[in-house]
């Protein structure tokens, strides 16, 4: 079993190291990152049911005993991340065959993506708040030089505020990680979850937590602190931003969840009443930036944020039912997300631009196509039969139970926008016709001749956003299950004992 | 570039550097010193023969491309911790083994090393694909 | 000691980011490895000092004798300075190509991508 613990990283970092030693081999770089993601896909479920069967996973690297070694450790929430960075992964990486140019990929598009998943399922997996900050690095350097490749001005003008902040954010967290050791004298999380429970300055504690707060607030995309993210988003090939926006801000949220459900539960009445602000105010924001946009990945951007911040009101009511519902809303959004950059990413091909105003006819001549961007953005809109409403409903719910009406009415206001901004979206580039007066005729036979050999390649890119539909629609008939195994992760996050059992059951072994 | 002098001094300096850095990868196993450090110094052997003739030259020196270098680094760090899962240990833990050789004496040896070379490969490659890149660049 | 090195810390932070306040892309980056300067005194201090007590086991004994240097915080820190090494390489070569493509080093410039 300890083998599991370790294989969402290993998979990934040896494709990674074979596509480096093929660097002149593109073909090679192809297959390895589809045998890798696969692989990882794979590795990712064996570990899924593993913890679902028995219990939290631990296991100490290099045998050296817990709070001095660095233990990875694997509970259902954090086993149910990594078998969607594994899912996420493979889609992306199926339609990146069809989408990234030859000069990205000759520039090792790959192995980076590889290296990116690394990170992402380091960061799942650990349980030692150092190596955190050390797969943050992983996937932050990964997803600038992603972010950065191709060097067109606008990506290298949002590579800058992209890795700016992201490095702010960095120097904080060490800063926040050396200040904890003088304070506890241990980085382990479990151990730290101990300790912490029995330092008498609690206020040193609260100080630490806002600490953590901003730099993981940073890397989620929380209310003052998102600017980096549409500034950078609508930059890069569009499987680099739907891996961006499938996983990346998760794992800030993940990271905001594990701490503030096993470390800083000293003070929660102050704590997680101002997470709760927070998350009120990034859900108007994202919002608001999203109807205000004109642009396809710009107004995904804007909602990435604003679904960020219903992830964190579940964290923030802080009940059995809130995390529930914040565990299943991160489940469902990983896909809806990807699918949705995915769209745009096809939608940008068939009409030659991103604009939404010079979009159109899509629904026209590809329905099918239309139905599957209907599914996912009606999702995210939370219309009943579809996964976004299970997620919404749980944290409505939950925010009632917690009499913070407030935030309820917040939450139910912004399905309402995002349900607008979804159908700014379908009325422009699906809905009504072509604009033909917006393009010289030139132009325009150019780019239908474009068209149909751009359509030779389509299959590539539709078929991973066919099956993460058809995933969102399963997710939605499945809910009741699903919705199971989201309470039983929020259920072990919210009794530290058997995390804390675990990573010292690996201590005696 | 060009310079009769440099030149000449790096090529007396290159397998200078290049042994030192291996001396401080052996070293590394019971005293400081170690891969990284190592795979600095041969990285500053390739540098300083770069800065005298051209970076150029310097790949030819290298006659392995530093990708290559970087994934095979990789690959063999990897497949030092991996040893150990294969004893059913956890990841990394070092496996140990005693080796005779006649002549010499005992030889105490272990997967450390073998990971520490994979960084040495790594760091190499690393440093040098920054440093080619970026003498590349500017002409 | 321990004040000399927290008015060091606060320094270094102050002046950091007061280089990422700067129009400049170069001061940026400046300002940037300033920051994990910064971060790792502040991780060195807060580790606790003990001068010129190695952590070294003595001859015949288990454990070093009682007050000793803790190793852990320098571990980070050199776990910390190699990646900051990495990343500051790659802002470099970003700003270096962003300086080529937009043509300016001044940050009110690039608002290409905000709207």
């Amino acid at each position: 079993m300890r083998v599991l613990l370790v294989l969402p990283i290993l998979i990934p970092l040896s494709t990674a190291a074979v596509s480096l030693v093929f660097w002149r081999r593109r073909s090679v770089q192809r297959w390895m990152g589809m045998a890798g993601t696969s692989g990882l896909l794979a590795a990712s479920v064996w570990l899924f049911e593993a913890v679902r069967r028995e219990g939290i996973q631990a296991t100490q690297v290099g045998n050296w005993s817990a709070p001095f070694g660095i233990t990875f450790v694997a509970d259902l929430f954090s086993a149910i991340m990594v078998v969607l960075t594994g899912l996420m992964g493979l889609a992306v990486a199926v339609y990146s065959l069809g989408s990234v140019d030859r000069r990205r990929e000759s520039f090792g598009y790959y192995p980076l993506l590889q290296i990116l998943l690394m990170g992402v399922c380091g960061a799942f997996l650990t349980g030692d708040l150092f190596n955190l900050y050390v797969w943050f690095e992983v996937m932050l350097i990964s997803s600038f030089v992603l972010l950065a490749l191709g060097g067109e001005r606008g990506q290298l003008e949002g590579a800058i505020k992209y890795v700016t902040l992201n490095l702010l954010s960095s120097a904080v967290f060490l800063a926040a990680v050396g200040l904890l050791y003088g304070l506890a004298g241990t980085l382990n999380m479990a151990d730290l979850a101990i300790k912490l429970r029995a330092v008498e300055q609690t206020g040193l504690v609260t100080t630490l937590a806002m600490m953590f707060l901003i730099t993981f607030g940073v890397k989620a995309a929380v209310f003052p602190l998102f600017f980096w993210l549409p500034a950078s988003y609508h930059t890069p090939p569009f499987a680099v931003s739907a891996i961006f926006a499938g996983l990346l801000t998760k794992v800030g949220v993940y990271a905001l969840i594990r701490v503030f459900t096993l470390l800083f539960v000293v003070d929660v009445g102050y704590t997680h009443t101002l997470i709760l602000v927070i998350a009120g105010l990034t859900m108007i924001t994202g919002v608001l930036g999203a109807v205000a946009q004109n642009e396809f990945r710009r107004v995904l951007s804007f909602q990435v944020i604003s679904s960020v911040g219903f992830m964190v009101m579940g964290l923030a009511l802080f009940t059995p039912l809130a995390l529930a519902g914040s565990v299943f809303y991160m489940l469902q959004d990983i896909v809806v997300k990807t699918n949705l950059f995915l769209v745009s990413g096809v939608a940008h091909r068939l009409c030659g631009t991103s604009e939404l105003k010079e979009q159109g006819g899509l629904y026209a001549t590809y329905p099918a196509f239309a139905l599957l961007f209907l599914i996912p953005a009606l999702s995210l809109a939370g219309i009943p039969p579809l996964s976004g409403f299970f997620a919404k409903l749980a944290l409505v719910q939950a925010g009632l139970a917690a009499q913070s009406y407030m935030i309820v009415f917040v939450a139910l206001a912004v399905s309402l926008l995002t349900l607008l901004s979804m159908t700014k979206i379908w009325n422009e580039a699906f809905w009504k016709p072509q604009p033909p007066e917006s393009l010289p005729a030139a132009t325009q036979t150019a780019m239908r001749a474009a068209a149909v050999s751009k359509r030779k390649g389509l299959g590539t890119l539709i078929v991973p956003i066919a099956i993460l539909a058809a995933l969102t629609v399963c997710i939605s008939l499945a809910a009741g299950p699903v919705f199971a195994l989201a309470t039983v992760a929020a259920e072990q996050l919210l009794d530290p004992a058997g995390y804390i059992r675990a990573v010292e059951g690996g201590m005696t072994q | 570039m060009g310079s009769l002098i440099l030149s000449t001094t790096a090529r007396f300096l290159m397998p200078l550097l290049l042994l030192f850095s291996i001396f401080l990868l052996l070293r590394g196993h019971n005293k400081p010193g170690g891969g990284f450090v190592g795979g600095l110094v041969a990285a500053t052997a390739f540098s300083l023969y770069a800065v005298a003739y051209d970076t150029n030259a310097a790949r030819r020196v290298m006659r392995v491309d530093p990708h290559t270098m970087i994934g095979t680094g990789l690959l063999v760090a990897i497949a030092s911790g991996a040893l150990s899962l294969i004893a059913g240990q956890p990841f990394m833990t070092g496996q140990w083994g005693s080796f005779h050789i006649r002549g010499f004496g005992e030889l105490y040896l272990g997967t450390p090393l073998v990971f520490d070379i994979g960084v040495y490969l790594v760091v190499l490659g690393v440093a040098l694909l920054d440093v080619f890149s970026l003498a590349e660049e500017k002409s | 000691m321990n004040v000399v090195l927290a008015v060091v810390i606060g320094g270094l932070y102050a002046t950091g980011l007061y280089m990422m306040m700067r129009r400049s892309i170069v001061k940026l980056i400046i300002g940037l490895a300033l920051l994990s300067h910064a971060a790792n005194l502040l991780i060195f201090t807060a580790g606790g000092l003990t001068r010129a007590r190695p952590p070294l086991i003595p001859e015949g004994a288990n454990v070093p004798p009682a007050p000793f240097a803790d190793p852990l915080p320098q571990a980070l820190i050199l776990t910390a300075i190699v990646i900051s090494f990495g990343v500051l390489a790659f802002a470099l070569v970003l700003i270096h190509r962003a300086y080529g493509t937009v043509g300016t080093d001044d940050l009110d410039e690039m608002k290409a991508t905000d709207t």
